[in-house]
């Protein structure tokens, strides 16, 4: 990405970094220090994959899943979160990542409360959320009939409701944090090639269009990416505010996967719940190690 | 905040209508960013400084008629029910995450120098064994991890829940150190080669202070990783010595006549530490934002 965006420092690096050969001691301390992390690596990634693959080994297991109604409604609620989800809150924080940059004092005072959500824990935070839509006496609810004098709805009384609640509330979480990336990333393009564009006379839209985004696209792809690893893992978000209700119709594979293994008690299934995903999740998986290795190829 | 300003625009003050327009637009997107972000927060603010304990329905009042530190004290001083071991409790999430963001920098800080600095070999295979571990989701592995904790001798130990949460954090740790690790000169580290510094003095004495802003990023991810939590908290740990606030708040959710007001205070007083954080460390963020792209 740095190429992309002009990063300075990275030009005067020469090509060689230590030296092209280690030996000795450094050999050594090398293997020193990689060794927790290969540590951790064995003991905590491999291991509990390679356990959760045997687990969830047994084909009549899938059978079994795909004649469940819950897992098909889960199935199609988890795209859609990820999906809407990941989407709506990235192109979001794309747009406001402009905003922020404005320099007003007012702007900055906003970008603090902006991050908060982020900065709260996500257990306590859902929590409120879903006080916030429980009915006619939760905020929300209140809020519409003593502002607009408008009957609220049971937000979390219907299926498609409730899974938009679901997205609201991860989009309100996470938002900030892929703003405060993205910010990064726009604050590395140096101002001249604004004044280029604004000498050739793209302002507005057309200079979003034609120059920001260019600039930005790859670190928007590669954060767009990562983020719909993590939200396909997302358990806080529909356990706490939706609680998979009603009837279990608002699930996802995250909390249906839990919903099996531990309060049904069928480890097997769960585990295969949560599996399923995969081959969703590893040409994502693929397609960041390519910009990985891409990018470390440049340098 | 004041994240380092952007870049400047000289020399364009001439009035236009529509320069008007797009100030009135500005701070009206402001305004709904602000009741966006604050709302759920707003709530729980409510219900915190209510006088009594039982209500969470909102009264129509924009502020509680009588403002209340009762749920405050009721959570601090251990009376509120629930919250008897609300200290015990608060130090079980304090040394999960503190224990969680020191060992997250140790372990990612250590394998990028190695594998960026040294050279041991084409350093991809870090980053991408770090991406592996992202193929499945920590959810995903609540429940082979509940039965390798108890093959590892863990069970109901705040170290289960530790190694689980230093797993998920260290991988990003590493994609940020080694992508700002590219940023940064080598000729400081080639000298102290030269006079006869060895890996650990050059890691230490040089490396670290130089990724002070990706180690900042680093240190607020993971803390929050862990504050974050509920899931691995709730199936590891399970007795009295080991529960943690979020255990016992979900358990105060799953209650239908909790005390409210002291759980919503317990529930902000849990925000502040990563709120303290943030912007004890806003500086070096801030630095690494101007730096580049962080994670790109």
């Amino acid at each position: 990405m740095q190429q992309v965006l002009g990063a300075r420092p990275a030009e005067r690096r020469p090509k060689s970094r230590w030296h092209a050969h280690l030996h000795g001691s450094d050999l050594v301390w090398a293997i020193a220090f990689l060794a927790p992390y290969a540590a951790v690596f064995l003991g905590f990634v491999v291991y509990p994959i390679g356990f959760a693959l045997w687990l969830a080994a047994r084909p009549s297991l899938y059978a079994q899943l795909w004649t469940d109604p819950i897992y098909r409604s889960a199935v199609v609620n988890t795209l859609l979160f990820v999906g809407v989800g990941v989407n709506v809150k990235m192109f979001g924080a794309l747009l406001l990542s402009g905003f922020f940059m404005r320099r007003d004092w007012w702007v900055k005072a906003i970008l603090v409360a902006y991050i908060l959500p982020w900065l709260a824990a996500a257990t306590q935070a859902f929590m409120s959320v879903h006080w916030m839509l429980i009915d006619e006496l939760g905020l929300v609810d209140r809020l519409l009939s003593v502002t607009f004098g408008v009957a609220g709805l049971n937000w979390l009384d219907s299926r498609w409701l409730a899974l938009a609640c679901n997205i609201t509330a991860y989009v309100w979480k996470w938002m900030p944090f892929w703003t405060l990336i993205l910010l990064a990333g726009r604050m590395a393009i140096p101002p001249s090639i604004y004044d280029a564009a604004e000498v050739d006379g793209a302002t507005g839209i057309r200079r979003f269009t034609h120059v920001t985004f260019p600039l930005v696209a790859n670190l928007y792809l590669v954060c767009t990416l990562l983020s719909t690893l993590w939200t396909f893992g997302d358990f806080a978000t529909v356990y706490f505010v939706s609680g998979g209700g009603p009837l279990n119709t608002s699930q996802v594979l995250t909390t249906l996967g839990f919903h099996y293994a531990f309060d049904a008690a069928q480890p097997g299934l769960g585990v295969a719940v949560a599996m399923s995903a995969l081959p969703l999740l590893i040409p994502v998986v693929i397609v960041l190690m390519r910009w990985s290795q891409a990018s470390e190829g440049e340098l | 905040m004041s994240i380092a300003a952007p870049p400047m625009h000289p020399a364009r003050r001439r009035f236009r209508p529509g320069r008007v327009l797009t100030e009135a637009g500005a701070v009206a997107l402001g305004i709904g960013v602000l009741i966006w972000s604050l709302l759920p927060i707003y709530n729980v603010l409510l219900v915190a400084f209510d006088a009594s304990e039982g209500t969470i329905e909102f009264s129509g009042n924009i502020w509680p008629a009588v403002p209340s530190l009762a749920g405050f004290w009721g959570a601090l001083g251990e009376h509120a029910r629930y919250l008897e071991h609300f200290w015990r409790q608060f130090a079980n999430s304090v040394y999960i995450g503190v224990a969680t963001m020191l060992l997250t920098l140790l372990i990612g800080s250590l394998a990028s120098f190695a594998v960026g600095r040294m050279r041991l070999s084409r350093g991809g295979w870090l980053t991408n064994a770090a991406l592996l571990t992202y193929t499945v989701p920590s959810s995903f592995l609540i429940f082979p991890f509940y039965k390798i904790m108890f093959d590892y001798g863990l069970e109901d130990n705040l170290g289960a829940v530790i190694a689980t949460q230093v797993t998920f954090a260290v991988p990003f740790a590493i994609l940020i150190m080694v992508q700002y690790g590219k940023l940064l000169p080598v000729e400081l580290e080639e000298a102290a080669r030269l006079d006869g510094a060895s890996a650990p003095q050059i890691y230490w004495r040089i490396y670290l202070p130089l990724m002070t802003p990706a180690l900042a990023i680093a240190a607020i991810y993971s803390l929050l990783l862990a504050w974050n939590d509920y899931l691995y908290q709730m199936v590891l740990l399970s007795s009295v010595r080991n529960v943690t606030l979020s255990m016992t708040q979900a358990e105060l959710f799953g209650d239908t006549d909790p005390p409210w007001n002291a759980m919503m205070a317990s529930a902000i007083i849990y925000i502040l530490p990563p709120v303290a954080l943030f912007f004890g460390l806003r500086r070096h963020i801030a630095a690494s934002l101007t730096m580049g792209a962080v994670i790109g």
